[in-house]
């Protein structure tokens, strides 16, 4: 009622625009349009109910244990600069150092004793988002505000052209932990939102960035070259509809270049030609034109990178980094904006995620669908995406905690595709995708809203494995660190692991292949999953367990060559399954073993 | 009430939030026409989808506003009548928006769609204007925002500018 009235009202009396009313203590308010339960839930999760607080938050969590939470420090966290200019952002890590980004710069914590983190450097230079990568001494940063400063300076650029203003990718030497310095700052005309790191197997003197603007593109008057023509028709030279790709040479790094912008959404002679824009039919998610990606992550193992990129998810060959070359595309009904990927360790599995609403929106309620806002799991099959199934955080959010599906990355469990991922305000969740057609939830780590009166925005921009432990960047709150508990879902062996695994650099844009040794506690954790599966007996198991305890070479060289011929016979009768690929796995390092 | 800021905004911000209100609220205005008096399928959608987007945008600008202790417009747009205000870029005028209401079926389909393209070009326009002003949109949030409606009305104008095509 109250509705139409309006409309009336406002038809008869008609308009020019806002006289302002002092309506602070009566703010308006907007009718809401109407809502429904969608799907189900356990009605006895903790996360349910959780008390709100900044940082006195209830808190619940299942398979992990918070280990310890940094708040932010001095300078981001400060009255005057409010809202999203001090947010956290993306993570990356350098042997025992975690680099947490900030719109307002970035901070790096000693985590090598993962109980009691160090601030160790705070580097004040804002320019949002602050997404980070580091390779080797370099470390890199996303800048796309208008504020951002060559310089580094807080007071922003008021001049609408300005050659102060940085829009790009920063690159700092960081060989002196204490005291990181600016060596270059590539220019783009879109700034940089986020950027891949991808290093070349073949090419170990150089490394390249791939640059994803999504932001408005600068005047030409700024930055020669630069184009905003919204239709490639328009301006053949548009700044849309394309990645750049910055060349660093390592020992140079401060004439790293823009020597690529390759145009990834090229179809049939048209630059935008890869999605329109618009719905798939009724009641499906609109998306936008494809003239961007929002990231891209990197594998270079299998010589692929997999992009989501506005509209579209996207795989492409990366052989040769500087030419990236799009060889696969999807789109799906329920996504909204392709936000990023990540990749399983065998390269046969990509998780895409749908940022619906950008992130600052709850989308977890209820009443929103649990296939928008979600990952899609799509099987990589001869090239081919194919979609196989969905997931999305399996518990309801509250309207004031934003929330959808954010940066993740794999923990390195031996035999078994898991993922931790960061949905906002909803908290991590850790799930098991190795059936893409049914993933499930294995642990979690949630708080209650920041508020529960209005949206405030925060949660986990991106929770991250890094060489033993979580870790989860917090928008608002800080930084945390988690460590992985045995539950029904996870044994101690498969924990242990995923603990051999190390890596000097980890920057989840960048997938490094993940290989485990051939050692004990490697065959247990895959015995667990086999027992598990209820593939193998009890007796069986004790019987290589004690082969493993003393390292019987001839009793393991026996046992591998009876999983060998398990799995053979599935595969003779067709029947092969998940536990023959373990099967396969265990013979291996049990027959290494051996030798 | 106001805290030093390290960026400060300007008066070009906060005329940008309190305008884009009234802005925002004439499309709504202009989305609730179309129940009544067409019942093509892809205008519905449409103009479901435009409520919704510039729905949850008058709440971030009342935020925006509220936060720094800015007068917050009413979200109609009929606190225009004092008329001492000149009326944002793309705005319908009175005449166009009696027509457009007294308008139906492929008549109201292509006059709605015309209006929001002209209602929409003027948003960008204000970006435009708000992005070249001294010192407009360094604050993180009001470039952020100011970002997504360049991007997103672009984008809509484009669409219904395909839709127009199909009409023809």
């Amino acid at each position: 009622m109250r509705t139409r009235l309006l409309h009336l009202l406002s038809l008869t009396l008609m308009l020019a625009v806002a006289a302002p009313v002092m309506a602070q203590d009566n703010p308006p308010t907007l009718p809401e349009p109407p809502k429904e339960k969608l799907w189900d839930w356990d009605e006895n999760d903790p996360r349910i109910g959780l008390r709100a607080g900044l940082h006195d938050a209830g808190e619940a969590s299942k398979g992990v244990t918070l280990l310890a939470s940094m708040p932010k420090p001095e300078g981001f966290r400060d009255a005057q600069r409010t809202g999203g200019s001090v947010s956290n952002t993306d993570l990356a890590f350098q042997g025992g150092m975690a680099f947490v980004g900030n719109y307002r710069g970035f901070n790096i914590y000693d985590v090598s004793d993962p109980k009691s983190p160090k601030l160790k450097t705070s580097v004040v230079c804002p320019g949002g988002q602050g997404d980070i990568s580091v390779y080797g001494d370099l470390l890199f940063m996303s800048v796309q505000e208008t504020r951002g400063r060559l310089d580094c300076g807080t007071q922003g650029v008021e001049a609408p052209v300005s050659d102060e203003r940085f829009r790009g990718v920063r690159i700092f030497n960081i060989s002196d932990i204490g005291s990181p310095a600016q060596v270059a700052a590539v220019q783009t005309c879109r700034g940089s939102h986020t950027h891949t790191v991808v290093s070349d197997p073949n090419d170990a003197e150089n490394v390249y960035v791939y640059v994803q603007g999504t932001s408005r593109v600068r005047p030409a008057e700024e930055l020669a070259g630069c184009s905003a023509a919204q239709d490639p028709d328009e301006d053949p030279n548009t700044s849309y509809f394309r990645i750049e790709v910055i060349k660093v040479p390592l020992a140079a790094p401060e004439m790293s270049e823009i020597v690529n912008m390759p145009r990834i959404f090229e179809q049939d002679g048209d630059l935008g030609g890869l999605w329109k824009g618009g719905d798939h039919g009724p009641g499906t998610q609109s998306s936008r034109r494809t003239n961007q990606c929002h990231d891209i992550t990197a594998f270079p193992a299998v010589g692929l990178a997999a992009g989501a990129c506005s509209g579209n998810g996207i795989l492409l060959d990366i052989t040769d980094p500087a030419n990236p070359v799009r060889i696969e595309e999807v789109v799906d009904p329920n996504f909204a904006y392709w936000h990023s990927a990540t990749f399983n360790n065998d390269g046969t599995t990509v998780i895409f995620t749908d940022e619906w609403g950008g992130g600052g929106q709850p989308r977890c309620t209820s009443e929103d669908p649990p296939t928008w806002g979600a990952n899609a799991i799509f099987d990589l099959v001869d090239g081919k995406l194919k979609l196989r199934g969905y997931y999305k955080l399996p518990v309801p959010q509250t309207d004031t905690e934003n929330c959808v599906a954010h940066n993740g990355s794999i923990i390195p469990i031996p035999g078994r595709d898991i993922k931790a991922q960061a949905w906002y305000q909803g908290g991590m969740s850790i799930f098991d995708f190795t059936d893409p057609e049914n993933a499930f939830e294995i642990g979690f780590f949630d708080r209650g809203p920041i508020s529960d009166t209005v949206l405030v925005s925060g949660g986990y921009w991106s929770t991250y494995w890094h060489n033993g432990q979580l870790f989860g960047a917090e928008i608002a709150r800080g930084f945390d660190i988690f460590e992985l508990e045995p539950s029904e879902h996870l044994s101690a062996n498969e924990i242990a692991a995923a603990k051999l695994v190390s890596m000097r650099d980890f920057n989840a844009q960048e997938q490094p292949l993940l290989e485990w040794p051939a050692v004990p506690v490697v065959a247990r954790a895959y015995m667990d999953q086999l027992v598990r599966a209820d593939a193998v007996s009890g007796d069986w198991v004790s019987r290589v367990n004690a082969a493993l305890d003393t390292n019987q070479a001839e009793e393991l060289a026996a046992a591998a060559y009876t999983l060998e011929m398990a799995a053979l016979s599935s595969l003779a009768s067709g029947k092969s399954r998940n536990a023959d690929r373990i099967r396969v796995r265990l013979a291996k390092v049990l027959r290494e073993m051996s030798e | 009430m106001m805290t030093a800021r390290e960026i400060p905004y300007t008066d070009a911000d906060v005329h940008f939030m309190q305008g884009m209100i009234g802005h925002h609220a004439q499309a709504l205005d202009m989305t609730a026409l179309i129940a009544d008096r067409t019942n093509r399928q892809d205008l519905a959608l449409l103009g479901q989808r435009i409520e919704i987007s510039q729905r949850a945008e008058i709440e971030l600008m009342q935020k925006w506003l509220r936060d720094r202790g800015e007068d917050i417009p009413e979200a109609t747009a009929l606190h225009m009548m004092s008329g001492h205000v000149a009326a944002m870029p793309g705005m319908l005028s009175p005449e166009q928006m009696t027509q457009l209401t007294a308008s139906g079926g492929d008549e109201f389909y292509r006059l709605w769609l015309e209006f929001m393209i002209q209602h929409h070009q003027g948003a960008i326009t204000m970006v435009g204007e708000l992005l070249s002003s001294e010192g407009g949109a360094q604050e993180t949030d009001i470039f952020k925002f100011a970002d997504a409606v360049e991007e997103d009305q672009s984008m809509e104008i484009q669409r219904m500018q395909q839709m127009l095509a199909r009409l023809r």
